[in-house]
């Protein structure tokens, strides 16, 4: 679009971009948009059930029973692996966190188009809400997560405070997946159909339910470096550390694990914002 | 807010504004507007695979040009009502003038930020009706102690009753447009743009929404109106713009602009009283 200059005094491009920081400012003032969006929308789709709510709980937890079959019992994925039940569940908890933002990110857009033809707000506001929402998923489940780690024998200990920031790190990485894949789903409308595909290639390449450690070790130097440099891995591998006795973590594991989510929400919000005027055209 | 069935406003209290003493709040120069509709293709499965083989061009995918070269500018107390048959890109100008869509070329200018006061606007029908005041309201970009200020007028205006805290989906057509109103009626913009708003709901809430829409004029710098309703626009404009196929057919003095009209689209039924009547085209 060409900048021209306005016509007359005091008129501003209707619908223009703002810079980065004014852009920041307000999504920052509608805050509380984004929380009410989030409160409200997690509730959408269990009005029907029986049970409410608890699905978001449950179904990661059917997710750990189903896992525990075919791959702890049946393929013997357990190997190596000291405590395997808890070893899973921080995989399946974890990992779940950022499958939930790449899918409802996607819908970020697309599916609340009504929202953005309507309304002018600063966009960010809705990757924003959809993320938050898997991130209350996340805290819920740790509610779950940590009887189970009791249960099966993992001492309480004060490494488990550790888990705070591999969550905040987590949750930056998550957010910059979501501004991504939401512009990316606006431009491109069959993205919602290919990225079950992309997430469940993730999920196996994750070791959320195998020990990469052990299972990597026929593999040669490309195919390990890319295994363990999956950011999602990283997550996984730090939450393990936090809570599970002998899973231990390098500092360079923590160093390059900022790198991405910080480098990733930098990039991808961005991105994000450079598409801002366009949104309302999807 | 209070229910007051008042009389229409006289077309002689807006007075018209001269161009070369007013300020100018809206300015549309050379505006395209393209956007992109993706329809059911024909043949299935087999057939949209082999297009994409083939590298064929997708007969269901193709671009509407809504507005082709529209060029005007609106001074403050102006209202100005579109008018045009259906398609002839009266809600993307509007959308385009309250930024929601960017132009394909060409620009909008506007003093302020102006707010599109939609029948479509956002709601969501899974959550109740006190969960779409809160988010609506703070999508507007209202506080939340605003909002509780607020709250109990736009309960009082929209008029549903115990209805509030049932899903959208649950409601009748006439109860969620009233809501929608409400909602976007509770904060008086600069630019105000106002599309079919007023042909909702039943004769009541049309009284209650035409005195609303009036004080919200006052408030307000410039009001677009974009309606069927041919004697709202006279009752309720100064100005009006006529748009056939994107592009302007006529614009100026609100009576002259309607009558043109409807020498052109509703010869011999000049009585369109009915706001859901759409002129033939």
């Amino acid at each position: 679009m060409t900048e021209a200059s306005a016509p007359a005094p005091g008129l501003q491009r209707a619908g223009a971009r703002l810079p980065i920081d004014e852009y920041t400012r307000r999504l920052w003032d509608r805050r509380w948009f984004v929380a009410a969006y989030s409160s409200a929308s997690s509730g959408v789709g269990y009005e029907r059930s029986f049970v409410g709510q608890a699905w978001q709980v449950l179904t990661p937890l059917l997710h750990i029973v189903v896992y525990y079959l075919i791959f702890g019992i049946l393929l013997h994925t357990n190997r190596g692996v000291p405590n395997f039940i808890a070893f899973l569940s921080v995989g399946v908890f974890m990992f779940a966190f950022c499958t939930t933002s790449l899918t409802s990110g996607a819908r970020a857009i697309t599916g609340n188009i009504g929202l953005v033809r309507a309304l002018q707000f600063p966009r960010a506001v809705l990757p924003l809400a959809t993320t938050l929402v898997a991130f209350q998923r996340l805290i819920y489940s740790l509610f779950v997560l940590f009887p189970i780690l009791l249960i099966t024998g993992e001492p309480l200990s004060l490494r488990w405070l550790e888990l705070i920031p591999v969550i905040i790190l987590e949750l930056m990485f998550c957010l910059g997946l979501a501004f991504a894949v939401a512009r990316v789903a606006a431009l491109i409308p069959d993205t919602t159909q290919v990225l079950p595909f992309v997430a469940q290639v993730w999920r196996y390449t994750s070791g959320v339910m195998y020990s990469l450690a052990v299972f990597s070790k026929g593999h040669s130097g490309l195919v390990l470096v890319l295994l363990e440099h999956n950011p999602a891995y990283m997550y996984l591998t730090l939450a393990r550390h936090a809570l599970l006795v002998g899973n231990p973590a390098s500092l360079s594991l923590w160093l390059s694990a900022t790198a991405w989510s910080v480098g990733t929400l930098a990039v991808s919000y961005l991105y994000f914002w450079r598409g801002e005027e366009k949104y309302g055209n999807v | 807010m209070s229910e007051v069935a008042t009389e229409s406003p006289a077309a002689e209290e807006l007075a018209a504004v001269e161009p070369e003493t007013a300020e100018p709040t809206v300015v549309v120069d050379d505006l395209h507007l393209t956007y992109r509709i993706v329809g059911r293709r024909r043949g299935g499965a087999p057939a949209a695979l082999r297009r994409v083989l083939l590298r064929e061009k997708s007969p269901g995918q193709r671009s509407v040009h809504a507005v082709k070269g529209v060029s005007f500018t609106a001074y403050r107390g102006e209202a100005i009502g579109l008018i045009g048959p259906n398609g002839s890109g009266k809600s993307t100008l509007l959308r385009a003038v309250a930024g929601l869509m960017a132009p394909s070329s060409g620009a909008v200018w506007t003093s302020g930020q102006a707010s599109l006061l939609g029948v479509s606007a956002a709601m969501m029908g899974a959550m109740s009706g006190d969960q779409n005041i809160m988010l609506g309201c703070l999508a507007i970009g209202m506080t939340p102690e605003e909002i509780e200020k607020e709250y109990q007028s736009i309960c009082d205006f929209a008029d549903i009753g115990e209805f509030v805290h049932l899903p959208m989906s649950t409601y009748s057509s006439g109860m969620a447009a009233r809501l929608r109103f409400a909602i976007a009626a509770a904060r008086a913009p600069e630019i105000l743009l106002i599309d079919e708003a007023l042909a909702t709901g039943d004769v009541k809430f049309r009284r209650r929404s035409q005195k609303r829409i009036l004080e919200l004029r006052e408030e307000a710098g410039t009001v677009f109106l974009v309606s069927h309703g041919l004697n709202i626009i006279r009752q309720s404009c100064t100005r009006a713009i006529w748009l056939e196929n994107g592009r302007i057919v006529l614009d100026g003095d609100v009576n002259d602009v309607v009558d043109a009209y409807e020498e052109r689209h509703d010869p011999g039924d000049r009585d369109a009283e009915s706001p859901q009547r759409k002129p033939r085209s």
